[in-house]
């Protein structure tokens, strides 16, 4: 029956055959119940042809090219724990990054596979459904691939023994994962802008780019080889972001107002997030790839600033307070930094004052800010430690009711002041870290109030206990004097010391009376 | 005598995460286990879901089965993602090779005409099923719980996809890449008596909320009808009737249910054994599902096989539910 009276298909036909033309209009079942989810957003879809495939990827090739980056991936991973290359890297202190990845960034994957299978069945267009299942199955693998990577250096250090369930309790965890939950209990579209947009497209450099930059300049070859292998993915993910918003802007000018508003809560969400990911850069990683504030001209100011030039036509504007981000790009890593400083008795990572070389660098990067705000500090803590008191803080910092970091960043124009904002909904006040914080809470007071806030919640001694021994210990699963507390004169600091058959340092600087009771 | 190479042994601290240690002691785990177990959150959700508000985000109540710890169901596979995709890479190679061959010594268009126009209304329509079937487990991958559960229905959805491409490729072996043949398969799908009963099954499984009854009326039923319908009755009928180079392009299929059925086997299996309401629940979606799975077949059958077959196809899988547990309301 072959009839050779039109012409064969072109490649992109071909894959409209492949993939969207598989659907079809239900008859037997109205389209609604089918896909009850696609409205209630307010986002307007007139016509879902006028989607263009980000990729072309059938099944069959799907298979044969991931098939070939595992195999190679693997026999990397195997080599690595066999010639026990976790030797191989700069410092041990380089771990704990791995540590913050392994239970901040990792959880965060499976939660974008769920999120995608979701959203790859809720649009009525199926080229965007297929888009989407090819993203959740690569976020599966990409968990699955993190902690086959990390798994070795579990055997070795600490810290890193109990990721899934320290992501669902520990304090600062709550960053990562209020941001994930926000994206995923919000609706189809909202996902896509939050997590395909927001994240992958703008902010993807700042954040899976320097984990993997970081492996590299630091001898992880298991954790880099990772990264080179998810890189085809990513980019791949970059793509459907760019797709989405623009297939969104385009079909309904009554779109743009609710997709700003999105780009503007995703844009601070992100920027908040990206904090922990900026003190690794500047504070955990021994060898320094870039710091902060230079990422963040390059991969933000930069790319993102093209980006929404390119967006005006749609009546897009920048992401509102992105002008406070150029100011705190000189200040929130090291505002982080030694909060997580004060705090690591609560932590399953080590932290630790820079050295000389170190400090240095930073004076050097931050040339208007580090000496002037925060060097004083560190040498500070520095003597203290000399003299064997460590310091610790032993209260429970205060949370933005959003982004959930310590409400420990400074004011916009004033470096010495602390920005505080509250907001009364319904006779309970509420408390943010900023006016882009507190602005995310007015549009959405009903979803906010809920957040579950780990200090509120020790207070309130829902968490096993009342005192922050316990808590640590028994709620966090938090080893005490293994996995927290100051990296020098730590387990893995020791142990490092033996490996490399150098001197233990003849005075732990990290021990003082209280240490070991957390 | 052997070669030695000397290493320097490292004596690890632990020998795997601690979640695996309380599952499984405190010893090398593999790959699968570390993949598949507890990467889920489980508690302290922030926000409940604007789109479902009587749910947590991941909620254990979204279907009606209860698991004190899903995480019971494993897959007898052992699939996680590096494991599937190297199995299906495998399988993808040997498919190649098949439409390869069948294009290049156009196997398919030297079929006698009445053939090909069989091939094209009994065969190519079921694409469209297949997409259905992707829907449906894409679906489950994202309200189900457990990681060991949520891989197998992602994995499960690709699958699908990637059978329907198949399917549209026999589809353009037919039609020398024009696209012809799958506009007509289409309509057959619309509108042609033999697919609507199927097309309506597919259509009411769209709107089934119960993620576990979804894949029951899926995964176990339909498929464990269909697929030996078609994969094995039809492509007897062919091999019967001068059409036996198909055969070699739907082997994909049958190899593929030949290995999904053990896992679907197996989470019924652990699903029963849990409790008896899990198993009367199961049973009673059963009750509604098996039935209207057959009658949506019929007229299919009838064209396609006879009904005989789908008769015997049915009693085949009658056997299979008894050795899970379950009744077919046939017997």
């Amino acid at each position: 029956m072959a009839t050779h009276n039109k012409k064969r298909l072109n490649l992109k036909d071909k894959y409209r055959y492949l993939t969207r033309d598989l659907a079809w209009e239900t008859t037997y079942q109205k389209k609604e119940d089918v896909f009850p989810l696609e409205h209630f957003e307010g986002i307007k879809i007139t016509d879902w042809d006028k989607w263009e495939d980000p990729f072309r990827l059938t099944m069959d090739s799907y298979w044969k090219y991931q098939a070939e980056k595992e195999k190679k991936l693997y026999a990397i991973f195997d080599a690595f724990a066999q010639n026990n290359g976790h030797q191989n890297i700069s410092d041990a202190r380089y771990v704990n990054a791995l540590k913050l990845f392994l239970t901040g960034v990792s959880p965060l994957e499976y939660q974008a596979f769920q999120g995608f299978s979701r959203v790859g069945r809720q649009f009525s267009g199926a080229g965007a459904r297929v888009a989407c299942q090819m993203q959740a199955i690569d976020e599966l693998r990409h968990v699955q691939t993190q902690l086959h990577a990390m798994s070795h250096y579990n055997k070795h250090f600490n810290g890193l023994h109990d990721f899934s369930h320290m992501y669902d309790r520990v304090w600062f965890l709550s960053v990562p994962k209020s941001f994930m939950d926000d994206a995923r209990t919000a609706g189809p579209f909202e996902f896509l802008t939050a997590i395909s947009f927001s994240f992958e497209y703008v902010l993807t450099n700042l954040l899976f780019v320097p984990f993997m930059s970081g492996a590299a300049y630091n001898g992880d070859m298991a954790t880099v080889t990772f990264g080179f292998s998810a890189q085809s993915d990513e980019a791949r993910h970059m793509t459907l972001g760019l797709e989405v918003i623009k297939f969104m802007l385009e079909q309904h000018e009554d779109n743009v107002p609710i997709i700003q508003r999105w780009i503007d809560k995703w844009f601070w969400r992100g920027y908040r997030l990206l904090t922990l990911v900026g003190m690794m850069m500047d504070y955990m990683l021994p060898n320094k790839v870039m710091s902060w504030a230079e990422a963040w001209e390059v991969y933000y100011e930069q790319a993102g600033g093209a980006l929404f030039k390119d967006l005006e036509r749609y009546g897009i504007r920048p992401p509102k307070y992105v002008e406070q981000t150029t100011i705190g790009k000189e200040h929130i890593t090291h505002q982080v930094w030694a909060t997580f400083y004060q705090y690591s008795k609560a932590t399953n990572f080590h932290t630790w004052i820079p050295g000389d070389e170190e400090l240095n660098w930073l004076s050097e990067k931050y040339p208007n800010t580090f000496d002037k705000y925060y060097r004083p500090r560190f040498e500070f803590w520095r003597e203290q430690q000399a003299k064997g008191e460590r310091f610790y803080n032993d209260t429970l910092p205060h949370l933005c009711q959003v982004c959930q970091v310590p409400a420990i960043f400074t004011e916009p124009d004033d470096p010495t002041k602390l920005s505080h904002r509250s907001h009364v909904h319904e006779g309970e006040r509420y408390h943010f870290c900023s006016d882009g914080c507190c602005d995310i809470f007015k549009n959405e007071p009903v979803k906010y109030i809920q957040a579950w806030l780990p200090v509120h919640q020790i207070y309130q001694g829902n968490c096993e206990g009342g005192d922050l021994e316990t808590v640590v210990q028994k709620y966090f699963h938090i080893n005490i004097g293994q996995d927290n507390l100051e990296y020098v004169g730590s387990p893995d600091h020791q142990r490092w010391l033996a490996w490399k058959k150098l001197e233990t340092p003849s005075q732990p600087a990290g021990s003082n009376k209280e240490h070991d009771a957390a | 005598m052997s070669v030695e190479i000397k290493t320097n042994t490292v004596e690890p601290i632990r020998q795997t995460f601690s979640n695996l240690q309380r599952r499984f002691g405190d010893k090398p785990a593999s790959r699968y286990q570390e993949a598949s177990f507890d990467i889920e959150a489980v508690t302290n959700f922030h926000y409940r879901p604007l789109w479902d508000p009587q749910h947590e985000l991941h909620d254990p109540t979204r279907t009606a089965i209860r698991m004190a710890d899903w995480h019971k169901v494993t897959d007898p596979r052992q699939f996680y993602y590096g494991a599937y995709v190297q199995t299906r890479a495998r399988m993808q190679e040997a498919t190649e090779h098949a439409y390869g061959f069948c294009e290049k010594r156009e196997l398919l268009s030297r079929l006698p005409a009445e053939l090909q126009a069989k091939l094209l209304r009994c065969l190519v329509p079921l694409r469209h099923a297949e997409l259905g079937a992707n829907m449906n487990n894409s679906s489950i991958a994202g309200d189900s719980i457990a990681g060991t559960v949520t891989q197998m229905h992602i994995y499960q959805a690709m699958d699908r996809l990637g059978m329907g491409q198949y399917l549209s490729r026999i589809g353009l072996l037919l039609d020398g890449g024009t696209g012809e043949a799958l506009d007509q398969a289409k309509a057959y799908w619309l509108d042609d008596p033999i697919w609507q009963g199927l097309r309506r099954y597919v259509e009411d499984s769209f709107v089934i909320r119960d993620w576990f009854e979804l894949g029951l009326a899926q995964n176990l039923v339909l498929d464990g009808l269909l697929q030996p319908l078609m994969y094995q009755r039809f492509d007897q009928w062919l091999t019967e009737n001068g059409g036996s180079d198909v055969a070699m392009l739907t082997e994909f299929m049958r190899d593929w249910y030949g290995e999904s059925t053990r896992w679907v086997d197996a989470m019924f299996k652990t699903v029963l054994a849990e409790s008896e309401a899990n198993r009367e629940q199961v049973q009673a979606w059963l009750e509604v599902w098996e039935p209207r799975a057959y009658e949506a077949l019929l007229p299919l059958a009838e064209e396609a096989t006879g009904i005989a077959a789908l008769d015997e196809v049915r009693s085949a899988f009658a056997t299979r539910l008894q050795k899970i547990g379950l009744k077919s309301r046939e017997e």
